[in-house]
């Protein structure tokens, strides 16, 4: 068996939405070069729907194949909405990931609350920062 | 394109080896055991393949054990001096921190049984110091177990004046050749070499198969119990076919390693000096003291996995000492050991050459890594700062 499913190398290699968003509403930062994945994620928020979203990631096969992955289940969905993205959904949405690549999908939800939450902040909306927590990944932590 | 550019992992086998072994999975497959005459043709095999792989490194037949490979070769080596060490109070070895882990983790267990182990630095060249050798010997040191090259730099070690030091201290030196064997000179004798550890399946013979080499003076302890074979030191039903193709492999790889040489240096070079233009790339270890074909790199603010994958679109076999391709989470032990930032380290990219690859497969490896590299550089955000000056660049 191939290290990874068909379609987390089709994202891996025929990326969607890479790049940058210069008059992005929202841009959030994860990860950590040290530990070799950093994913960087831009929206567009228009009237709460995110209109356009945008990815560069620094890392491994699976952290860009989920960087693009996550960028296509948010696009077009209200802000709301991407807040519930889950790293189970992505995972789901690639047909799976090797058990130690499953840290990339985290990454990517993160990414995309991490943007969600630099958009509020800029805009002065109000929310609960439980719902904020970034949990930088153990290795890094010690 | 294909390009089979990973050659420090494994090798084909020559057609050599392949003609070598075949009868004695058909016709001749006798168990050396067996006392009839049948089974004698196997037992004939294999004393002269014994012979054929002792005269290649320049040992005594009896100084030479078949094993699994090499890394069977060296958990032998370094269980058996400890455990004779131990005998007579002396439970300290020296080794480096970029050694092979099948040298690594044998050190570990010992370490965990009590034992004590040094290991030496590596400097940022990859070379370790004949006197930092000399200071952390002690009264009660064991063994020295030193790599001849590394695996994933290729750097080679002082193994002629180490084996001297630990002559002269009365101290087994032990050192794993896997990289070097077939590929360098090597002779037991005037390199002061002990034991000596060797693995077929990277000079071109099947993979399941190695060698241990044991000085005749040198005890040695079994790791497998079982049966009278290789003397008694390692218990199991020779692997015939493998033993006789590792043999002819190697005589074919010895035989011919000027001219193998002379045919992979130009194509080395040529990596080296085109893969360098690429900016913020730098070459990992001495090239001063280097096997001819291993080539390693770092590119900046990319992660080896992602361009390892990208690679192998393009027909491209290498590997990488990032921690994805690793499977834990830190990038490799070898490359920290130089000194390496792990932001570096995850950018690394390992090409090993042999003589079977061509120039026309160098030129499509020197087409594809730049526009790789800056495909993914492209989309990097650690780049992206690095380029800003966000980030200071590290090489």
């Amino acid at each position: 068996m191939a290290l990874y499913s068909e379609k987390v190398m089709d994202h891996f290699q025929n990326p969607r939405n890479v790049g940058k968003l210069d008059d992005a509403d929202g841009i959030g930062e994860v990860g950590n070069a040290k530990c070799g994945d950093i994913m960087r994620m831009y929206i567009k928020v228009d009237d709460g729907i995110i209109t356009d979203c945008k990815f560069n990631t620094f890392g491994c096969g699976s952290a860009i194949a989920t960087s693009s992955m996550a960028t296509e289940l948010i696009k077009g969905k209200p802000v709301e909405e991407a807040l519930k993205l889950s790293n189970q959904a992505v995972v789901e949405a690639l047909d799976g990931l090797p058990a130690y690549k499953l840290h990339c999908s985290v990454l990517a939800e993160e990414a995309v609350r991490a943007a969600v939450k630099d958009y509020y902040d800029k805009n002065g909306i109000a929310y609960d920062p439980n719902d904020f927590q970034i949990h930088d990944c153990e290795h890094c932590d010690t | 394109m294909f390009v089979y550019a990973d050659n420090a992992a494994t090798t084909s086998v020559s057609k050599t080896a392949l003609n070598a072994m075949l009868p004695y999975l058909t016709e001749q497959y006798g168990n050396p055991s067996s006392l009839y005459s049948f089974a004698q043709h196997a037992t004939e095999a294999l004393a002269q393949a014994r012979a054929d792989v002792a005269a290649c490194i320049g040992a005594q037949p009896r100084e030479i054990y078949f094993t699994s490979g090499g890394s069977e070769a060296d958990n032998q080596a370094i269980f058996s001096a400890a455990r004779v060490g131990a005998r007579k109070g002396k439970k300290h070895l020296i080794s480096t921190k970029f050694e092979h882990h099948a040298v690594l983790h044998s050190l570990k267990r010992l370490e965990k049984e009590g034992y004590e182990v040094t290991y030496l630095d590596v400097h940022e060249d990859g070379v370790v110091r004949l006197e930092d050798v000399a200071a952390a010997i002690r009264e009660d040191t064991c063994l020295v177990t030193i790599m001849f090259a590394n695996n994933e730099i290729g750097t080679v070690q002082p193994i002629t004046e180490i084996g001297a030091l630990c002559r002269a201290k009365g101290i087994p030196f032990h050192t794993d050749a896997v990289q070097a064997a077939g590929h360098m000179p090597i002779d037991v004798e005037k390199m002061n070499i002990d034991m000596l550890s060797m693995s077929g399946h990277k000079f071109h013979a099947p993979k399941g198969v190695g060698v241990l080499y044991v000085r005749k003076n040198i005890p040695l302890m079994n790791l497998i119990e079982g049966g009278a074979q290789e003397r008694g030191r390692r218990a199991g039903t020779e692997n015939v076919a493998g033993i006789v193709a590792l043999a002819a492999a190697l005589k074919e790889s010895v035989d011919n390693i000027e001219a193998n040489t002379a045919k992979i240096i130009p194509m080395r070079d040529k990596l080296f000096a085109e893969l360098s233009k690429i900016p913020h790339s730098k070459i990992n270890g001495s090239l001063e003291h280097h096997v001819p074909g291993t080539v390693n790199m770092c590119f900046e603010g990319i992660e080896g996995e992602s361009l390892l994958l990208l690679l192998d679109s393009h027909g491209i076999c290498a590997s990488s000492g990032s921690a994805c391709t690793s499977g834990s989470l830190d990038p490799s032990h070898v490359l920290l050991a130089l000194g390496l930032p792990h932001e570096v380290a995850h950018g690394s990219l390992r090409l090993s050459i042999g003589e079977y690859n061509t120039m026309e497969e160098i030129d499509h490896i020197i087409e594809v890594v730049p526009q790789v590299v800056a495909y993914l550089r492209d989309m990097s955000p650690v780049w992206d700062e690095l380029e800003k000056g966000q980030r200071p660049h590290l090489i």
